[in-house]
Formats: C-alpha cells, structure tokens, sequence
C-alpha cells in the first residue's frame, strides 16, 4: 500500500502546505472578494432598478390619475356649455313663439274684426234685399205697397225664428 | 509493502494490473530542504494542477466582472454562493471570517478528487497523510478558536448538561474520545472513499482486459456505471468534508451541544 510508505510523506506534506496556503491567499486576496464585489454590485444593480421601476410606475399612476381629472373638468365643463346653451336657446325660442303669438293674435284679431264687418254689412244687404224681395212678393199678391217698417219687422221676425 | 510493486503491468501472472500501482509517488524532481526530503512529485504536480485550475475558474473566469455572468463566471458565482449559503446555514454570522478557509478546503478537496477522474491522473486525495494533514489543521483551528473564544469555559464543551452527576465521569470520557477521533473520522472517510473508488474501478479495468473482446464488456459497462457513482462519490466527500468543518466551527462558535 503506497499510502504508507512513510519515506514519501514528507514531500507530500510540504507541497500540500505549498499549494493550500497559496491557494488560500489566491482565494481570500484575490478570488472571492472579486466575486463578492460582483454579485454585490449585481444585487445592487438589481436593487436601484426596482426602485426605478417603481418610482416609473408611481409616475405613470400620478399621470393617469392627472389624466382622469383632467378628462373628469372637461367632461362637466362641455355639460355646463351645453346646459347653458340649452337654456339661452329654449328663452330665444320661446320669446320668438310669444312674438309669433302676438303677431298671429293679432292677425287673428283684424282677421275677426273684418269678418264681423263683413257679416254684419252682409246681413244688412240681405235684410235689404230680403225687404226689398217682400216688398215686391206683397205687391205681386195683392197690389198696393206695405209700410217699409212692417216689412223690416216681418223680415227680422222671420230672420230671428 | 511498497517494494513489492515494480510496475503497473508487472509480471505476476494473473491479470497482470497491480491496482494500487495508480497510488504510488513518484519523484519527479529530487529536492531537498535542509535534510528533509521534499522532491516534487506526481502528488505534487496534481495539487499544483488543482491550486492553477481553482484560481483559474474563480480569477481568470471573474475577469469580465459582467452583469450577467457568462459560463465560467456563472460556475465560479455558483460555487461561491455554495459554500457561502453552506456557512451561513451551519456557522452563522460569526462564520463569515472563516468563509475563505472553508472555500479553499472545499474547492481544494472537490479539485483534487475530480482530476483524479482523470485516466492516468493522480488522486492527492487517495492518499491518508494529505486528508489527515487537512483535517488535524482543522481540528486544531477549531479547538484553537474554540478556546480563544471562551476561554477555559470551552471546557464546558465536553460536559454534557442534564445528566445525573454518577454518569458524568463516563460521559466526559466518551464525549473527549468523540472529539478526539474527528480528525480520524474526517480524514479517513476521504481517504478510504477515493482510494477505494479507484483500486475498484482499476480492478475492474483489469477484468475487462483479461476478459478480452467477448466477456470483457460487462465488466465495461459496470465501469461506466461506476464512474458515474465515482463522480458523485468526488463530489459528495468534499462537500462531507467541508460540512463537517462548518459544524466543528459552529461547535467551537457557540458551543450549544
């Protein structure tokens, strides 16, 4: 068994001590506080831009929420114009109507005025005529001619049953 | 014992492959340091191979330093993270002084039982006096931490809380022993896992040749399946080994038995 062979323990021994201490301060002065820069410098990295990510996204929030407010005033100023507008147009409208109104009672007045006129200056034309008719029917009949009053209060007796 | 293998295949008759020919050290350069004997070996030039191919995977794979790790750099963050969630989880807070021992301990022992996969490659870690080496810097580290951090009261450590007073005395016996056997049990569950790992895997390869083209392909492809186990096998003892040190260190830390 060559593990024991004794005479070969001695330099087995020493070029262990070599190698491992000088591995050991390749390791600790070299390797490792390299490597433990690295990955500290990666959570770092790692760190920074999760909070700028959420930095972003609180950004991003405060301008959706500035957005919506900014839509919600539009929105109730374009419901106040048209409110307003509503209101301005339906007073137009409506003193436009009381003036066409008024032209047309008006209208309407004179229109009834000439028509009374008219009637009466008719009625009269006809008493006359109907007067004058019986005048000459009373003639034709019997001969002679009646008082023109009682042939007006025959015709009116007539025209009123 | 170590004269009697002159070689790999060797003359003996029978299957002709001595298994543990793959163990041997040989000298490569013959040095000597003040009488003491310290050639460089095949042992050696493995550990040397593993101490170039760690650094090169953590200092030359980190150089691009990127955001988003490329391979290398992803390998080399991933043992990190590893062995760092390893001692937080086992040690603590107050572990993270010794994360770079426990790194270079786990990434030392993985490189050494991994290269030694390598066909004609040399396991440092199949041999008794390196994982012992390893594990008696450990436990006297650990023991060294322990009283430094408390004292006399480390002591305590041995003294197992809520026994009747008669049994004390055997207790503290057994508890010592226990504590006295870490650096056995540590160094040689690796050891006698790599070195039984390859003498069988050599073994095996030698069936397949001696079997020859028409019976030697069971033998094959129990050696697949095997070098698959092997490979977990690698990995598992240095993860064992590193696991072990961080729950030493917690012992010696906080002492709460």
């Amino acid at each position: 068994m060559p593990q024991l062979d004794f005479s070969s323990w001695p330099p087995q021994l020493i070029w262990l001590a070599i190698s491992f201490v000088a591995l050991y301060f390749l390791m600790a002065r070299v390797a490792l506080p390299r490597i433990a820069n690295v990955l500290e410098q990666r959570r770092d990295r790692i760190a920074s831009d999760l909070d700028e990510a959420a930095r972003l996204k609180g950004e991003s929030e405060d301008a959706i929420a500035s957005y919506e407010a900014a839509l919600a005033e539009a929105r109730g100023k374009a419901h106040a114009i048209a409110a307003e507008t509503r209101v301005k147009l339906n007073a137009a409208l409506e003193a436009e109507r009381a003036e066409v109104d008024k032209k047309i009672a008006a209208r309407t007045a004179k229109a009834e005025a000439r028509i009374a006129e008219v009637r009466t200056s008719a009625i009269g034309e006809i008493d006359a005529a109907a007067a004058d008719t019986a005048a000459e029917i009373v003639k034709a009949l019997i001969g002679g001619k009646p008082a023109k009053a009682e042939i007006a209060a025959a015709v009116k007796a007539a025209r009123g049953a | 014992m170590a004269t009697e293998h002159g070689g790999g295949h060797g003359s003996e008759g029978g299957l002709g492959i001595d298994p543990m020919h793959q163990f041997e050290i040989q000298r490569l350069i013959k040095l000597d340091l003040f009488g003491v004997d310290a050639s460089f070996t095949n042992s050696s030039l493995w550990m040397i191979i593993g101490v170039a191919l760690i650094t090169a995977l953590t200092v030359w794979g980190m150089s691009g330093r990127a955001l988003v790790p490329g391979r290398l750099q992803s390998v080399a963050e991933l043992a990190y993270e590893f062995v760092a969630n390893m001692v937080r989880e086992n040690v603590g807070s107050a572990g993270q002084r010794y994360f770079p021992f426990i790194f270079t301990l786990f990434m030392f022992v993985l490189a050494s039982n991994m290269l030694g996969m390598v066909p004609y490659s040399f396991t440092v870690t199949s041999h008794i006096v390196v994982t012992f080496a390893l594990a008696t810097v450990v436990f006297l580290g650990v023991t060294v931490i322990g009283f430094a951090k408390h004292g006399a009261g480390f002591l305590k450590f041995f003294v197992p809380s809520g026994v009747p007073v008669a049994l004390l005395p055997l207790l503290v016996v057994i508890e010592v022993i226990s504590y006295l056997t870490r650096p056995v049990s540590l160094s040689v569950r690796l050891f006698a896992n790599m070195m039984a790992g390859h003498t069988m895997l050599k073994v095996f390869a030698g069936f397949v040749i001696g079997l020859g083209v028409i019976g030697g392909w069971a033998p094959l492809a129990f050696m697949v399946a095997f070098t698959g186990l092997e490979l977990l096998v690698a990995f598992l003892q240095a993860y064992v080994f590193a696991i072990l040190t961080c729950i030493y260190l917690n012992d010696a830390l906080h002492m709460h038995h």
